[in-house]
């Protein structure tokens, strides 16, 4: 398992996030707390500076008192588990066709421009990691990445470094469209909801 | 064109706040108290005579789905909401999640007061989350207005709603999946069957619906099933809203009658063609699944689950991914291949090993680098996955294959015949 999976030696919930797990199995009928692990595996890869480590999954099939290969089998499934340790900055680029389409291959390259990495790497002072991944699901405001679990949408790669830049200079740029749209509706003004 | 008066998502947008106060001024949480007590008969009725059929993508009347769930039974029963939207182009249950929460909200009371759900469990898609906090937030909203849980609405029915956030599958948004996932495993569909509504999650009754499904139950009920079939086209009622992608001048969201004609939707809403009309190569009508439609064909066919099928593709989840005469349309498509094969779960042998032969065949064609033979080939192979799996992603990894040789043929022979006169020229 360990060719796979990080280890970061010991693992355990801080006490806010104990209390906040104990609620997520509360979400669920009585005897089927294995119904938590998700919530609890993406809690414990928060924890971890944003990646799920060994002791993390083997602490979280002790939590639930499920076998650690059940708990192994959903790390390794679904693909927002990060199994080797990350940049503190995860950029995660949507390259599926609608992205595509309107310039995801120009909006990686000004990433690996900008970062000097490519899709699956991290810059050597651990700041960044770049990540591919399939549809967004934003195609309308595409191209988009996710941030720290934000959409930034109608991308070019000018934003792209723009907001890449931001990050390193320690703040947080504004998320959403990055041209003057209100979310999703068109460019240029309401076609629809205009009859008061 | 639609009316706005017939628009159900009125803040599709987000020009209002989401919150609970804005909600009520647009109408939500208005008189739900009341459709209750029409009792559930009443309401499956209604659903039924609307003629809606799901808006997840295989377009199965909602109604009638409702309707398989057992009456009397001695488990508890669940609704469970598929929010766990990633079919490429497609983006609109996001917007109904961040902009009208407490329509999806109040939509999950009265389908699960019809169907006799103990709760309802909204499965979103791990990424969108921020969307799920608001979803929450929304709920804390109307259970401390009383709107949900003990006697919701004053209805003496007793109804929790909990959010379940994935963790990145695509193949999650398959019914039986997100059971499972939902159930704390893999996400790998289930035989069926049994099927859902007799034993779903935790071994009981469920169904599963489609976000905007359920986000349209307040409207119909409360305006009637006759508003709602009196939109749209026989069989294909209602509104829908559309997500339209790729090169258009302005792509967006929009809500619009079934049954548009996909150049009315494109130039109204779309902005047109990047380029104009004449620019236009083929569209993807219904999201990534769906095999794609040349420009002859988009000249007059309407947006509905009946006139896409009569032209062997399909409404799908309404995405419409435009694209012009500049598109590579052979590497267009090998890239979904790839996402098929990226997201095939790996069960059923045909789909694992199926998906990825065909990902490699395809990218051999985007640069010619084949025999015309092969073209064949791979349609073959595209049948033998189709139809042959637990699940429809088989299906929906050969359906864009073959919309792409079915009209692009030449194009896909012009590129072989073009890589073997360059390789004759360099010997």
């Amino acid at each position: 398992m360990s060719a796979v999976i990080g280890n970061s030696g010991e693992f355990a919930f801080t006490p806010a996030n104990e209390k906040w797990a104990r609620g997520q199995i509360k979400k669920y009928p009585r005897g089927r707390e294995q119904s938590a692990v998700m919530p609890l595996l993406t809690k414990a890869q928060e924890q971890n500076s944003g990646w799920l480590s060994q002791a993390g999954i083997e602490y979280v099939a002790e939590f639930l008192g499920m076998p650690m290969i059940r708990v192994l089998e959903v790390a390794t499934f679904y693909s927002m588990y990060n199994l080797r340790p990350v940049g503190k900055t995860v950029i995660e680029v949507c390259t599926t066709t609608p992205c595509w389409l309107r310039g995801s291959d120009q909006i990686t390259a000004a990433c690996r421009e900008e970062l000097g990495i490519g899709f699956g790497e991290t810059t050597a002072d651990g700041e960044f990691t770049l990540l591919e991944v399939e549809c967004a699901g934003a195609c309308v405001n595409a191209p988009v990445c996710a941030i720290r679990n934000k959409y930034y949408e109608d991308l070019s790669p000018e934003k792209m470094k723009a907001i890449i830049r931001s990050f390193k200079a320690g703040q947080t740029p504004k998320a959403g469209p990055q041209i003057d749209r209100q979310t999703s509706a068109p460019v240029g003004g309401l076609t629809t909801l205009v009859e008061g | 064109m639609l009316k706005d008066k017939n628009r159900i998502f009125t803040n599709l947008y987000g020009l209002q706040p989401w919150t609970l106060s804005a909600a009520k001024k647009r109408g939500d949480w208005d008189g739900t108290g009341k459709i209750l007590g029409k009792g559930q008969d009443w309401i499956i009725q209604q659903v039924r005579d609307s003629g809606l059929r799901g808006r997840g993508g295989a377009g199965f009347p909602t109604g009638l789905k409702w309707s398989f769930m057992p009456k009397v039974c001695d488990r508890p029963k669940y609704l469970v909401v598929n929010a766990d939207e990633g079919e490429p182009g497609t983006c609109k249950d996001r917007d109904m999640i961040r902009h009208e929460p407490h329509k999806l909200l109040e939509g999950c009371l009265i389908a699960g007061f019809a169907i006799g759900a103990a709760a309802a469990y909204i499965y979103i898609r791990g990424e969108f989350a921020e969307e799920a906090d608001v979803l929450e937030t929304a709920i804390r909203e109307a259970k401390k207005a009383g709107l949900l849980g003990r006697n919701a609405c004053k209805s003496g029915y007793d109804f929790e709603i909990y959010v379940h956030r994935g963790a990145g599958a695509y193949i999650c948004g398959e019914e039986t999946a997100l059971i499972e996932s939902l159930e704390g495993k893999k996400g790998q569909p289930r035989l069926k069957p049994p099927f859902p509504a007799n034993v779903g999650v935790w071994g009981c009754p469920t169904t599963v619906n489609n976000v905007e499904s359920i986000a349209v139950v307040p409207a119909i009920t409360k305006r009637g099933a006759s508003w709602f079939s009196g939109l749209g086209r026989p069989n294909n009622t209602g509104t829908k809203v559309f997500c339209l992608s790729g090169h258009v001048n302005t792509p967006c969201n929009v809500e619009e009658e079934m049954g548009i004609p996909l150049k009315e939707l494109i130039e109204r809403h779309g902005g047109g063609v990047r380029g104009g009309w004449s620019n236009l190569l083929a569209v993807i009508p219904g999201g990534s699944s769906v095999p794609l439609i040349p420009k002859s064909v988009c000249e007059t066919v309407t947006m509905d689950f009946d006139a896409l099928a009569a032209v062997q593709s399909g409404l799908g989840t309404a995405a419409v991914i435009v694209m012009d005469k500049s598109t590579d349309i052979v590497k267009a498509i090998a890239r979904l291949s790839k996402f098929y094969m990226h997201e095939s779960c790996g069960q059923c042998t045909p789909c694992r090993e199926g998906t990825g032969w065909m990902w490699r065949v395809m990218e051999r064609l985007v640069v010619g680098d084949a025999a015309k033979a092969e073209i064949d080939k791979l349609l073959d192979v595209s049948r033998q996955v189709e139809g042959h799996t637990i699940c429809a992603l088989g299906d929906a990894a050969a359906w864009p294959i073959q919309g792409l040789v079915r009209h692009f043929r030449p194009e896909i022979e012009r590129r072989i015949d073009e890589r073997a006169k360059t390789m004759q020229a360099a010997e």
